[in-house]
């Protein structure tokens, strides 16, 4: 029985794709456990299957076989409406490509999930302006997304997902299109953070300097697969 | 998503591809339009039709006649009349119809051969007693010259095919006098039978020749007192009163001095009965027939013109929904092409925490909104359209010296079909593309560029 310390534990999880008469195993007999409040970066080549794996702790996707545990929830046992309230409530995203929405306001963007949890209006102004204090970026209030730099509209996107105050902060390559200063200045952000808010942060990344630099634990999959520790350039998992 | 914010985000998208959204929007709109123009013909068309029936008092007036009347031999019944025994059609009889529910006016009908003199021509016709209430019923309207004066005046009022028959210029005849050659019933002496005769003298009538000099005060272009339960075409119309007292003999007149079963009373040849409106005559004449006295409606033609009518506006709905069916491609085409754009979009939201109900529902309000505003639109330019064709067509009219009419009718309930068929249509052509978009795995969505 896993701790309930845990934020996230994952147990023998593989997630296969038929390619015609072939199988693909994105993820391959992955355990692990993250307990709450660590920040754990998922390091690995392009194709090692570790935005796979975070779309499975996500519950965008499912799991071929195995178990996955969110705050004790098992994803699996979820219906449809039950995993959406999970990604509304329980989990924020940050992805590399920000996905804002262009043609809404930075308000409106970080707004949409309150939208969503159907949070009464005269609340959202207040959480959208808390979220935007978070990341520094009140006075942007009312521009569009590419009125932005990338750095910008990613605080933006980080600020859509801690809008919800969800415990689980899941970023897929949160750093890949920005410059190197850029990127770390977005992970510091994370990791303040998740120092601040005593939030567990996933984040998948292949800047295994940065990486260091921010997470708490390193963790690094191969072929779908997570390489021992011994075999992770640093050592760490 | 609450209501309020499903609408606002709709609304967001549908302004952001507003020229592809407001063509779609045209498209259901000219569907909408088509199909109002379309009823709004046959509606016009029904109530013209209706209101031409109404106005000459044929559907809201029963003709009571007494029983085995000579004139209905030869005529087939339309239904079993009700097996009460005969009674005298006199005072008594139309006191108790008058006493009837929605029952607003019985009067005789005086009708009547006679020999119309104009310039020392002679022409034969019958004349007609109009009761002074028929000067709002509508019949009136739009007649050459004014109704009758007074309830008791010498005065006439032409049909325009007689009035053509009696001058080439109809018009002119306004004003001029006719006179009236008719024979006059006069009692005679009571005999020692004590029968009677139909103006209650004891001993039946003689005729006597007489004339009257009319004065025409108008020419009508209805036929205000059809031959329906007369005994032809009325052509020269003078007011009831004063043709009650002119005391002509009339075709029953015969039959009445005969029998001798209603001696020393008033006995009509015929009642005129009018209802407060046509939807009551049914049960008015059924009370009359029960009563003992044959009674006639045209209720049953009634019925068949609702029936025709309401085969020629399914027809005419047909061939109007012909082009808000391909409006509603228009709206699937674009609903789809927005779930290819927005492919990424929808991936964010279902990422964010929506449910494909959210989804779903986004695209439909989003085709229900296209679809309510096009039916808004629809209905003006159908209500434009159909003015266009009344507007035309009276322009044609008016070059063949005939009256105007109101050819098309926009009323609050085809107003409201409309819209609600627009939304409803538009809201089908929606379910195919919201259910795709709500059916996209957000991981792949994410994926799209």
């Amino acid at each position: 029985m896993p701790n309930s310390d845990l934020a996230i534990h994952l147990e023998h999880v593989s997630r296969y794709y038929s390619m015609g008469e072939s199988s693909v195993r994105a993820v391959d007999d992955v355990s692990i456990s993250i307990p709450e409040g660590q920040f754990l970066a998922l390091l690995g080549s392009s194709g090692s299957g570790k935005s796979t794996l975070l779309n499975l702790i996500a519950g965008l996707d499912g799991v071929t076989s195995g178990l996955i545990l969110a705050r004790g929830q098992n994803l699996a046992e979820l219906s449809p409406l039950e995993l959406a309230r999970y990604r509304r409530n329980t989990i924020g995203m940050v992805f590399q490509s920000f996905n804002l929405l262009p043609r809404m306001t930075l308000e409106e963007n970080i707004e949409l999930p309150l939208r969503l949890a159907e949070v009464e209006r005269a609340e959202r102004a207040g959480r959208v302006r808390e979220a935007l204090q978070r990341v520094r970026l009140t006075h942007r209030l009312g521009h569009r997304p590419t009125e932005l730099s990338g750095g910008e509209q990613q605080r933006v996107a980080i600020a859509r997902a801690l809008v919800n105050r969800p415990k689980i902060l899941l970023a897929d390559e949160p750093t890949g299109n920005l410059d190197s200063a850029t990127g770390e200045a977005i992970l510091a952000l994370l990791r303040d953070l998740q120092q601040q808010l005593g939030m567990t942060i996933v984040m998948v990344t292949h800047e295994r300097p940065l990486a260091e630099r921010f997470a708490n634990r390193l963790v690094t999959m191969g072929d779908g697969k997570l390489l021992p520790a011994a075999a992770s350039p640093k050592g760490l998992a | 998503m609450k209501p309020r914010d499903l609408t606002d985000l709709a609304l967001r998208n549908l302004r952001e591809a507003i020229l592809r959204n407001t063509l779609t929007t045209l498209g259901v709109a000219v569907g909408v339009a088509s199909l109002v123009a379309m009823l709004s013909l046959g509606v016009g068309l029904q109530q013209l039709a209706s209101k031409r029936l109404s106005q000459s008092g044929l559907f809201d007036t029963i003709v009571v006649t007494p029983k085995n009347n000579f004139r209905g031999m030869g005529r087939p019944q339309r239904e079993p009349q009700s097996d009460k025994p005969s009674r005298a059609l006199d005072d008594d009889a139309r006191k108790e119809i008058e006493k009837l529910a929605n029952v607003i006016e019985v009067y005789p009908q005086v009708r009547f051969f006679t020999e119309v003199r104009f310039n020392d021509k002679p022409l034969a016709t019958v004349v007609a007693g109009m009761p002074d209430s028929s000067r709002n019923s509508g019949s009136f309207d739009g007649m050459q010259g004014s109704f009758f004066s007074s309830p008791t005046a010498n005065e006439a009022i032409l049909q325009i095919e007689f009035a053509k028959d009696l001058s080439d210029k109809p018009a002119s005849l306004v004003g001029q006098d006719v006179v009236l050659r008719y024979a006059e019933r006069q009692a005679l002496p009571a005999n020692n039978s004590g029968a009677a005769s139909s103006d209650g003298s004891g001993g039946g009538f003689s005729v006597v020749p007489k004339e009257l000099r009319l004065k025409i005060v108008g020419i009508v272009e209805t036929e205000p007192a059809q031959g329906y339960g007369g005994y032809g075409n009325a052509r020269l119309l003078i007011p009831l009163q004063t043709a009650a007292t002119l005391r002509a003999a009339q075709v029953n007149d015969l039959r009445d001095i005969v029998r001798d079963s209603a001696a020393n009373k008033t006995v009509y040849a015929s009642l005129s009965v009018r209802a407060k409106s046509p939807s009551q005559v049914e049960a008015i004449e059924t009370s009359i027939k029960n009563m003992g006295f044959a009674a006639f409606s045209l209720l049953d033609a009634s019925k068949s013109l609702r029936t025709f009518f309401s085969v020629f506006d399914s027809l005419l709905g047909i061939f109007g929904s012909l082009a808000l069916a391909v409006s509603t491609l228009g709206i699937v085409n674009t609903l789809v092409m927005a779930i290819l754009e927005r492919r990424r979009e929808i991936g964010v939201l279902k990422a964010l925490g929506a449910t494909d109900s959210d989804v779903k529902k986004l695209f439909f309000v989003e085709a229900g909104v296209m679809g309510f505003c096009g039916g808004i639109f629809g209905v003006l330019f159908g209500w434009l359209l159909g003015r266009a064709i009344t507007i035309g067509t009276n322009l044609y009219l008016k070059r063949q010296n005939l009256n105007p009419i109101e050819l098309s009718s926009v009323t609050w309930w085809l107003i409201l079909a409309a819209l609600v068929f627009g939304v409803l249509v538009s809201l089908a052509a929606g379910l195919y593309p919201a259910s795709r978009a709500a059916k996209l795995n957000p991981v792949d969505a994410l994926r799209y560029e």
